[in-house]
């Protein structure tokens, strides 16, 4: 295309791609403003305060209680993501192996909780937890105990709670990496004499590994941001990474510290999908939402 | 044969059990906001709906809904028209950069909500946007966007470009070949991206922890202060409703999606 003599069709494909560029920017603008700058001004304030300096990346990695509670945070979160799929893969299962119509029925009653805000999720797992709540009330009633269990204000409450909010983004992409796995492979791994057991070993869980790692991916990554949950359940004692980005800043006014535990963070995050794009393909892991 | 049943057994014993532990919380709720005890007992006293009262005759609680209310339907009458134009663009154009744009879009959905409601506090900060309605607003926009973008672009996605290609060689023009054409044919994704654009605003409270307050505070702002001190009664009250209003909300959306595929 180097003909110096205008081409009309290049002109009308100069209009196009105007066009096209006119249609996204409202959307994108929006985004530049509101997530892209704030995220880089975050950046900007964790190494720069009257000058250039390190000193706030420097208290995230050597104080104490900035790396105790990055190593809880992925304590927990590595804790909830095995559970989900400890829990997760078993529905998922059933849900694919059973007729249609009753996988829409497990299905739904997964997505369920989805829909009702995480907010009210943290306030039904506060009645069901907290000292005189339902299950203590329902355990003295039955005489198994006499003193009410501390099951909330602490990780016990935290995990709980975040594992329910969760769970919905382990069973969906693994029911959907399930559906893909051809059901003659079952069948002709039996008839070449393996257990039921074997072929779901060897042959089945396998295949659904993608699903297991997008699952595990997206709890893991959300989880590590959660704040509500850590907040209303944890008692004060659970002190994760999210907490103390809002501890920095309402309470103690600490923006450089709180924006390089937040950068690092955010670091963390992109690093974990950086890493997982390699063996499968990110929208795997974002589609599902 | 034996152990292949028992391993079905157990398979549903299991699966029952996590629907259980899935659904519970979600059911026990409405049981308490209809209980007339001040404090959690189960099974409930007896019937009352004074937490619904107090909840309807409140100020606080009627203002704060309000500006729920308000916030939700601005966002999706801004973040629909917004995200379907962007959908549009990146289901037709050829540019390179759309891929990086279309990535940009689901941005909201990558960065932990805790750094993006810092990050705007900052900057809502300098600019004198925090507690305000339009700031609210704007950063509602932001985290609904990517819902409307993905609902819109599957739906684009089944729709066969070439008939508004057939429109416009017909002598429509641009504009109206997609407001004839191609927006009807994906009006059931539009509507359901709207629909959870709302439910989106409706459910978010992180942000507005940060950028919310005096008069300009959505209900799950106060929510959770109110949490935070003591387990009042009433907020079951407000979480029945607005569970009720999402689930009404879904299944509308669900039905439109049905109804058009």
């Amino acid at each position: 295309m180097t003909t110096s003599v205008p081409d009309p069709s290049q002109k009308h494909q100069r209009r196009e791609h105007g066009l096209m560029l006119a249609l996204v920017s409202p959307a994108l603008l929006v985004i530049l403003a509101l997530i892209v700058l704030p995220v880089g001004w975050l950046a900007w304030q964790s190494v720069y305060h009257d000058g250039f300096t390190l000193e706030n990346y420097r208290r995230v990695f050597t104080e104490d209680i900035y790396w105790r509670s990055f190593a809880l945070t992925f304590e927990i979160s590595f804790a909830v993501t095995v559970i989900a799929l400890l829990l997760g893969y078993p529905v998922a299962y059933l849900a694919n192996s059973v007729p249609k119509g009753c996988s829409i029925l497990i299905l739904s009653l997964v997505v369920l909780p989805f829909w009702t805000s995480v907010l009210v999720r943290a306030y039904a797992w506060l009645a069901l937890l907290q000292r005189t709540g339902v299950i203590n009330q329902f355990l003295r009633y039955l005489d198994v105990i006499s003193e009410p269990l501390a099951l909330v204000h602490n990780t016990l409450g935290t995990v709980v709670a975040t594992v329910h909010i969760l769970l919905p983004f382990m069973v969906l992409p693994l029911y959907a990496t399930m559906q893909k796995i051809p059901g003659d492979l079952m069948q002709a791994g039996a008839s070449l004499g393996a257990s039921p057991s074997m072929t779901f070993f060897r042959v089945f869980l396998p295949l659904s590994l993608p699903g297991m790692l997008a699952g595990c991916t997206m709890v893991f990554v959300l989880c590590l941001g959660f704040y509500i949950t850590p907040e209303l359940l944890g008692g004060g004692r659970t002190v994760m990474v999210s907490m103390l980005v809002s501890r920095n800043v309402e309470l103690y006014n600490q923006f450089g510290a709180a924006s390089a535990v937040a950068v690092v963070l955010l670091l963390s995050v992109l690093a974990i999908f950086f890493i997982v794009s390699r063996f499968i393909s990110l929208d795997r892991v974002l589609g599902q939402k | 044969m034996m152990r292949v049943s028992s391993a079905r057994i157990a398979l549903y014993v299991i699966s029952a059990l996590v629907l259980v532990y899935l659904i519970l919380p979600v059911l026990i709720i409405a049981p308490i906001s209809f209980s007339s005890a001040r404090f959690l007992t189960f099974p409930p006293p007896s019937f009352s709906t004074r937490w619904y009262q107090q909840y309807f005759s409140n100020p606080a609680w009627m203002q704060a809904t309000r500006v729920t209310l308000t916030v939700a339907l601005f966002t999706v009458v801004i973040a629909t028209p917004c995200g379907v134009a962007a959908a549009y663009a990146i289901s037709q154009s050829k540019l390179r950069i759309m891929r990086i744009i279309h990535m940009a879009l689901l941005l909201p959905l990558v960065v932990p909500i805790i750094i993006t409601a810092v990050g705007i506090f900052f900057v809502y900060a300098r600019v004198g946007l925090v507690a305000t309605m339009p700031g609210l607003v704007l950063a509602n926009v932001m985290l609904a966007l990517p819902y409307v973008v993905i609902s819109a672009l599957a739906g684009l996605q089944s729709f066969d470009a070439a008939q508004e290609m057939v429109a416009r060689s017909l002598g429509m023009n641009r504009l109206r070949s997609f407001f004839a054409v191609t927006l009807p044919q994906i009006k059931s994704s539009v509507v359901a991206g709207g629909i959870f654009a709302f439910i989106s605003a409706m459910d978010e409270t992180i942000v507005a922890l940060f950028i919310s307050g005096g008069q300009y505070q959505p209900l799950t702002k106060r929510m959770f202060t109110a949490l935070r001190d003591e387990i009042d009664p009433t907020i079951a009250a407000i979480s029945t409703l607005m569970t009720a209003a999402s689930f009404m909300l879904v299944l509308l959306a669900s039905a439109r999606q049905r109804r058009s595929s």
